[in-house]
C-alpha cells in the first residue's frame, strides 16, 4: 500500500472518530502548546533582556560602582550578610575616583530611596526619588521632554530643583504644565524645571515615575546617610575604555580602602553583563525546566496515543485479518497503523501550534513581555508531535502487522 | 477427463493443474497436545474444476481451506498452486499469492463495516498496487458483473445478504484470480439466495473459473462438478458426479 493511501486512510478513520480522536490527541496538543507558547516567551524574555532591561539598568559601556551589586540572584545569606557589612561608597571616594581616572569617561553619581511627592494637597505615594549629579541624565538616557535638566551649578549648589517623570507630571500636574511650580517632598518645596520624556516600562513596571533633584540638595536625607551615595556611574566611549576604567577604579577604591592584596573587593563593579549574568543564571533554568514538562507532557501524549492504538488494533482485528487475506503484506498493516497514530499526534500537535501561538500573541497584547513566537519552535513541534506518533505507533502497528490471519479473521 | 497421474515428491505439477497437494499435513500445538488436523492429503484439481469439499466438523476441512488459501503453511508436505509451490514461501509472498491467485468468499462475507461497497471490492487492487482511478474502474465493473453497478456507495450494513456476499464475490473476482475459494458461501444465506448464489457459481463455473468451495450443506455440496470429503484429516472419498 502505498504511503499516500495510508495517509488518507488514517485520516478517514480520525475524520470517523472525531471525539475520540480529539481526546486521544490532548496530550500532544498540550506538550505543544507548551513548546510553543514557553518557548515564546522565554525568547521574548531573553531579547527583553538583553535588549532592554540590561541597557535600561546599567548602560551601554557603563559601569555602576556600588557597594553590593544591585541586580542579583540566588545569592547565599553568608555572602548577602558580608554584603551588608561592607562600607558605603562616599561622596568623597566617588570624587576621588572621577577625578583620578585617566580614561575619557562621564561620571554621575545618585542615590535613590522610595517617598511620595506632594501638590497643591495631592500626593503621588511611591515615586522612586533620586538624587544624582547633572550628568546622570545624560548617562541614563533620560531626554528632557520639557524644560531643562539642572546645571552644573545647581547639582554643586544643591538648589531645590527638580525634574520629574512623565507620569508623575501628568498625575500631579493634570491639566497645567508643571514648569516652574513647586512640590513638596517630605515637606520641602521643589521647583520643577523640567519633565523627562515618556520611558515605558520594564516588565510592567513604569519607569515614568521618579524625581531626580541634585544629589547636594536636601532631598540627600531623605534617600541615604550623610555623605553616602547608592552608585557612581562611570560611562565610557567604548567596551575597552570601560575595561581600564574598571581597572583604574578598582585600583582607586582598593588603595582608598586599604585592601590588602590577598583581601577581595569589598565593593562592586556593575556593568550591564553583570545584570544579564542573572538574567542568563535564570533563564538557564528554564530552558532546563522547559523541555523538562514538555517532555512529560509529550510522554504522556505517547502513552496515550499507545493506548489508543493498541485498542484500535484490538477493535480492527477482523479488518487486519480481512485485509491480510485480500493480500496485506506486513508492512502494509504496519504503515496503515502507524500513519494512523502519526497522524493522530500531527494533527494533536498542529492544534498545539496554533494554540501556543495564539497563546504568545495573546500575551503579547495583554502583558508587557513580547513574546516572540520562534518559527524554529513551531517546526520542532511538528517533528515532536510527529515523532511522538511514530514511536507511540510502532508497537501497537508492529502488533497488528504480526497477527495471524486466521486469528484475526476469526475475531468476532 | 483423463485420469491424474500419481504425483511423487520431487515431481512438478503438469501445466493444468491449477491445485496440487502432496502428503499435505498440518499438526497444531494445543498447549503442549499436538492435534494432527490433517495428515497428509493428497489432491490434484485441473483449470476450471468444481470441486465441492465436505466433511463432518473436526475433519480437518477448515484448516485444509486456510492451507489452500495460503493463510496457513503446512508442517509437512508439498503444495503447488499454478505451477508454483508455494508451501514454502515466506509471509509476505504468501500475501502476494493470496493476493492474485486466490479470491476468498467468506461465510460471514468479510466485508470492511465502514467502507463502501466500491472499496471493499477495491481493497485487493489497493494492495496489488494499482493507481487509484485504474482500482475504481476495475472495482465498478466488478460490481457491475455481480449486479450491483447501483449499490456502489452503499456500504454492507445498507446491503442485503445476498448483495453483501455479490460484493464479496465481485471483490475476490477482481483480481482475476486462479481459484475462487468460498468457505460456507451460503452458510448466512436463506435458500432462496443460495440458489441465487449458486446460480451465479455456476456462471462463473461456465465461464471457466476454477471453484473450490467448501461446505457441510449436501445439497450445495450438488452443484459442484467433483466432492471431495475429508474425515479425521485424510481424504476418504473423491468422486465426480453429474452437474
Amino acid at each position: 500500500m502505498p504511503f499516500f493511501e495510508a495517509l488518507r486512510l488514517a485520516l478517514q478513520m480520525i475524520r470517523a472518530q472525531k471525539l475520540k480522536s480529539v481526546f486521544s490527541t490532548i496530550g500532544v496538543f498540550i506538550g505543544v502548546t507548551f513548546l510553543i507558547g514557553a518557548w515564546s516567551v522565554v525568547n521574548g524574555m531573553n531579547r527583553y533582556m538583553t535588549e532592554k532591561f540590561a541597557g535600561t539598568l546599567v548602560g551601554v559601556n557603563t559601569f555602576h560602582l556600588r557597594r553590593s551589586p544591585n541586580v542579583n540572584f540566588d545569592v547565599q545569606d553568608s555572602v548577602w550578610r558580608s554584603w551588608r557589612r561592607r562600607p558605603r561608597i562616599k561622596f568623597a571616594d566617588a570624587n576621588a575616583v572621577t577625578k583620578i581616572l585617566t580614561v575619557p569617561v562621564v561620571t554621575a553619581w545618585y542615590s535613590e530611596d522610595r517617598g511620595s511627592v506632594e501638590y497643591n494637597g495631592k500626593v503621588a505615594k511611591d515615586i522612586t526619588l533620586e538624587g544624582a549629579t547633572e550628568r546622570y541624565f545624560d548617562i541614563m538616557n533620560l531626554t528632557i521632554g520639557d524644560g531643562r535638566p539642572f546645571t552644573p551649578q545647581e547639582s554643586k549648589a544643591g538648589t531645590t530643583v527638580v525634574v520629574l517623570g512623565y507620569d508623575l507630571a501628568h498625575k500631579l500636574f493634570p491639566d497645567v504644565n508643571p514648569i516652574g511650580h513647586s512640590v513638596r517632598i517630605h515637606g520641602i518645596p521643589y521647583r520643577v524645571i523640567g519633565v523627562v520624556e515618556r520611558q515605558g516600562n520594564l516588565l510592567g513596571i513604569s519607569l515614568d515615575k521618579f524625581v531626580v533633584a541634585p544629589a547636594l540638595s536636601p532631598i540627600q536625607r531623605e534617600v541615604n546617610p550623610p555623605g553616602v551615595v547608592d552608585a557612581l556611574i562611570v560611562k565610557a566611549n567604548s567596551e575597552p575604555e570601560m575595561r581600564e576604567a574598571m581597572n583604574q577604579t578598582e585600583a582607586i577604591m582598593r588603595s582608598r580602602r586599604h585592601l590588602r592584596p590577598r583581601q577581595d573587593d569589598n565593593f562592586a563593579m556593575e556593568t550591564s553583563e553583570g545584570v544579564l549574568d542573572f538574567w542568563n543564571k535564570l533563564s538557564r533554568i528554564l530552558y532546563a525546566v522547559g523541555p523538562g514538562l514538555v517532555g512529560i507532557a509529550l510522554v504522556v501524549g505517547g502513552i496515550v496515543i499507545m493506548n489508543i492504538m493498541l485498542m484500535a488494533v484490538a477493535e480492527r482485528t477482523r479488518e487486519i485479518g480481512i485485509r491480510k487475506s485480500l493480500g496485506a503484506r506486513r508492512r502494509d498493516i504496519l504503515r496503515q497503523f502507524l500513519a494512523e497514530a502519526t497522524a493522530l499526534a500531527t494533527v494533536g500537535a498542529a492544534l498545539g501550534i496554533v494554540t501556543g501561538v495564539g497563546l504568545s500573541v495573546l500575551l503579547q497584547a495583554v502583558s508587557p513581555l513580547p513574546a516572540s513566537v520562534s518559527p524554529f519552535s513551531i517546526v520542532l513541534g511538528v517533528v515532536v508531535g510527529g515523532g511522538v506518533g511514530v514511536v507511540a505507533g510502532v508497537y501497537p502497528a508492529s502488533r497488528a502487522a504480526r497477527l495471524d490471519p486466521i486469528t484475526a479473521l476469526r475475531q468476532e | 477427463m483423463t485420469a491424474l497421474q500419481p504425483f511423487r515428491t520431487g515431481d512438478t505439477p503438469l501445466p493444468d493443474i491449477v491445485i496440487l497437494t502432496h502428503k499435505l499435513a498440518r499438526d497444531y500445538d494445543m498447549g503442549g497436545e499436538v492435534v494432527r488436523a490433517l495428515r497428509g492429503v493428497s489432491l490434484q484439481i485441473r483449470k476450471n474444476e468444481y470441486v465441492a469439499v465436505m466433511g463432518p466438523s473436526g475433519s480437518g476441512k477448515s484448516t485444509f481451506m486456510n492451507l489452500i488459501g495460503c493463510l496457513d503453511t503446512p508442517t509437512a508436505g508439498e503444495y503447488w498452486l499454478n505451477g508454483q509451490k508455494v508451501s514454502d514461501l515466506s509471509d509476505d509472498e504468501l500475501a502476494r499469492i493470496r493476493n492474485k491467485e486466490i479470491g476468498f468468499v467468506f461465510q460471514t462475507f468479510n466485508l470492511l463495516p465502514r467502507a463502501t461497497a466500491l472499496h471493499n471490492v477495491e481493497l485487493p487492487l489497493i494492495y496489488a498496487g494499482l493507481p487509484a482511478r485504474e482500482r475504481r474502474e476495475h472495482a465498478a465493473r466488478a460490481l457491475t458483473s455481480v449486479g450491483l453497478g447501483d449499490r456502489m456507495d452503499h456500504r454492507p450494513n445498507e446491503l442485503s445478504g445476498g448483495q453483501r456476499q455479490r460484493v464479496a464475490i465481485a471483490r475476490a473476482l477482481v483480481n482475476e484470480p486462479s481459484i475462487l475459494l468460498a468457505d460456507e458461501p451460503t452458510g448466512n444465506l436463506d435458500s432462496a439466495t443460495s440458489a441465487e448464489l449458486m446460480q451465479v457459481f455456476r456462471d462463473l463455473h461456465h465461464g471457466g473459473q476454477t471453484i473450490v468451495m467448501v461446505t457441510h450443506e449436501h445439497d450445495i455440496a450438488a452443484h459442484a462438478a467433483r466432492v471431495v470429503t475429508l474425515r479425521d484429516g485424510v481424504i476418504a472419498t473423491d468422486q465426480l458426479q453429474a452437474a
